[in-house]
């Protein structure tokens, strides 16, 4: 892959992020009435109102204002929690290691069952597989996620105690935080017991949160086999004598890959912006609740934090999805 | 002829579909002998690509299944072999290529990935033989610089090369018979003689005998000894090529010469054969020409038998060349 292509799109991604921070930035003087007011609450005093604006720049023009708004984000500082008054940028910190996590858990599942399903469902086409598993995965985009991750607890932490219906570890066990990835930190300290703890932790809210992604995976990946099994490619593959299983998954599923990469991509951005349904019934503390909880209590430096983080994740997402279409097919690279 | 290498005797290859039962190939009878050149011709849809297809057990699942018939190759029936047989005879004893070289390349991989990995799959080469082998097949259809191609990817070149590589990948196993199903059609001309003067070679050369598929009699007169006429699913005439372009005697062969216009003739409209190919859902009973054929009468509605019509020339037909 040329240097030059990904030292562009890195160039691109910094334009994207200083968008954002315009967009962000904007938010908070579009909100009618003054921000310092709303930072500090109705029953702030005016002497405070007036340190407050002056300490934010909001008596200087709006340029001078952004600068000083770019330097503090640039400096690692997204503002204080009204609501904790904690740094935003902790706090913000310590729960996006938990989403992530968590989507990054539901992402494996959902690739690799959504994978593996379509693929069988496209080689054996009309096959009681195929239809059973289909039909699976239309009951698995349409099932309200709220309604499965109760009933994944009603059945399997309640009347079949076999998972915890909780948090991220049990009471007591606790790893040192190195990477904030609760699995992998219990893994990294060799406490093996406590990693077992953390992934059956894990996995109720992974698979509860991989089912509509996994229905989608799997779908897109049969129809894009599907099409790419009637390509002449395949009959000459076959012509030369390939086994079956080398046929299906070097020749033909490496050229499906395009669309279900693309839609991998899309889902992560979801899964990390969006998990708050399954943070909530699960009780995980990751970034989905906090924004909600956030926007509950006007906390608009977190809000505005999360956007920036958001926004941070979604453009890396596009450009390692970018990166690897042009990985997987080499005629994207003429172009890139 | 001399002994055959391939013998299909009464093939028939169905396709199961929404509208019913198609016979593509409904009793075909064919001969390739060692080291010649067999001619298949005929128009879309009269059965000899899914012959092809057949020969390697290459049809379109599940849809399509070869119904009846033997097709003998070194004393076996490539009917009934086992699936890890005819994998082991697949670009190693009998390879194929298509008709399309700018679509039966994987465009997500390197040719020279692609050549390795027929080379490696039969014969007994470790990574850097295989790529040495691969660049020795690719300088013998020629193309330039071939070790430096074989990282190129196939949109990286044209149809004609495209369609070289396909052809050094059918041979790097030195296979016994070469399929070839219409390797010139999508070409233009000048790289179809290229490509013609280039199997023609390599024949020669390696010592394979050929089954080439076109509707193109330009090229059987070019590159062919043998040549067989197929209409709707059977063979209806077969002689050496030279005997059949100076006698046609089936009335489909006849119509297919005097559609084609002539060098040096007086000029004049061609002939067309009236009609279409008729849909194999519903032939009529007896001869499958008889209702475009100038010469048809009531006995045609039976099966017409296999006759001889001069040396070593067969045709299938009531009237032939009456």
């Amino acid at each position: 892959m040329p240097l030059s292509y990904i030292s562009r799109r890195l160039f691109h991604l910094l334009l994207i992020l200083l968008g954002v921070s315009v967009l962000v930035f904007l938010m908070l003087r579009m909100i009618p009435g003054d921000p310092a007011q709303l930072l500090l609450g109705e029953y702030a005093r005016p002497e405070e109102l007036a340190r407050l604006r002056t300490q934010l720049g909001l008596d200087r023009s709006y340029p001078i204002q952004y600068g000083i708004y770019l330097q503090s984000i640039l400096r690692g500082d997204f503002g204080t929690s009204v609501r904790t008054g904690a740094p935003v940028v902790d706090e913000i910190g310590v729960r996006l290691l938990a989403t992530i996590e968590l989507s990054l858990a539901a992402m494996f599942i959902a690739t690799l069952l959504g994978i593996v399903a379509g693929v069988i469902s496209a080689v054996k086409q009309y096959s009681v597989f195929d239809y059973g598993s289909m039909f699976l995965a239309l009951i698995g985009v349409s099932m309200p996620i709220f309604w499965l991750g109760l009933m994944l607890i009603y059945l399997l932490a309640v009347k079949f105690p076999i998972l915890p219906m909780m948090g991220r570890i049990s009471m007591g066990l606790e790893a040192p935080a190195v990477t904030g990835l609760v699995v992998v930190d219990t893994l990294i300290a060799g406490q093996l017991g406590a990693c077992g703890d953390a992934l059956r932790h894990l996995l109720l809210p992974a698979c509860t949160l991989a089912t509509i992604p996994m229905a989608i995976v799997a779908r897109i990946t049969r129809s894009s086999m599907l099409e790419v099994l009637n390509q002449d490619y395949v009959r000459t593959a076959r012509a030369k004598g390939l086994g079956e299983a080398v046929v299906i998954l070097r020749h033909a599923l490496r050229n499906a890959f395009l669309p279900v990469v693309t839609v991998l991509g899309l889902n992560l951005g979801l899964l990390l912006g969006g998990a708050v349904l399954t943070e909530t019934i699960f009780s995980w503390p990751g970034l989905g609740r906090y924004v909600v909880d956030s926007l509950m209590g006007r906390d608009y430096a977190a809000v505005q934090g999360c956007i920036l983080i958001f926004a941070v994740l979604m453009a890396l997402i596009n450009l390692i999805v970018d990166l690897l279409y042009v990985l997987l097919d080499p005629r994207i690279r003429v172009h890139a | 002829m001399s002994a055959p290498v391939l013998e299909i005797k009464g093939l028939k290859t169905q396709f199961q579909t929404r509208q019913g039962l198609v016979k593509a190939v409904d009793g075909a009878d064919l001969a390739l002998g060692h080291r010649e050149t067999l001619g298949v011709v005929g128009e879309s849809g009269c059965g000899k690509s899914v012959t092809a297809l057949s020969i390697l057990r290459l049809l379109p699942q599940p849809a399509g299944r070869i119904a009846g018939g033997r097709i003998i190759f070194n004393d076996r029936d490539l009917v009934r072999v086992s699936r890890a047989e005819i994998r082991r005879i697949r670009g190693n004893e009998i390879s194929m290529i298509f008709q399309e070289p700018m679509t039966s390349l994987n465009p997500v991989y390197t040719v020279g990935f692609q050549i390795q990995e027929v080379i490696r799959k039969h014969r007994q080469m470790n990574k850097g033989e295989a790529r040495t082998e691969a660049a020795r097949m690719l300088g013998l259809v020629g193309i330039p610089e071939p070790r430096a191609r074989l990282n190129d990817y196939p949109h990286q070149m044209s149809g004609g090369m495209r369609q070289r590589v396909m052809i050094a990948m059918a041979l790097s196993c030195h296979p016994q018979i070469m399929i070839a199903d219409e390797p010139t059609t999508a070409l233009d001309v000048t790289i179809q003689a290229q490509i013609l003067d280039l199997i023609g070679r390599l024949k020669e050369e390696i010592g394979m005998s050929v089954f080439l598929i076109t509707h193109d009699l330009g090229v059987v007169a070019e590159i062919c000894r043998h040549v067989a006429v197929m209409y709707a699913g059977k063979v209806v005439e077969s002689a050496e090529v030279r005997e059949l372009f100076a006698h046609p005697a089936h009335p489909y062969t006849v119509g297919l010469f005097e559609s084609l216009p002539k060098i040096g003739g007086r000029g004049g409209a061609l002939r067309p054969i009236p009609g279409v190919v008729p849909g194999l859902f519903n032939l009529p009973p007896g001869c499958a020409f008889q209702e475009r054929c100038f010469k048809a009468e009531p006995r045609c509605r039976q099966e017409p038998p296999l006759r001889a019509a001069g040396a070593d020339h067969m045709v299938r037909c009531w009237l032939p060349g009456e």
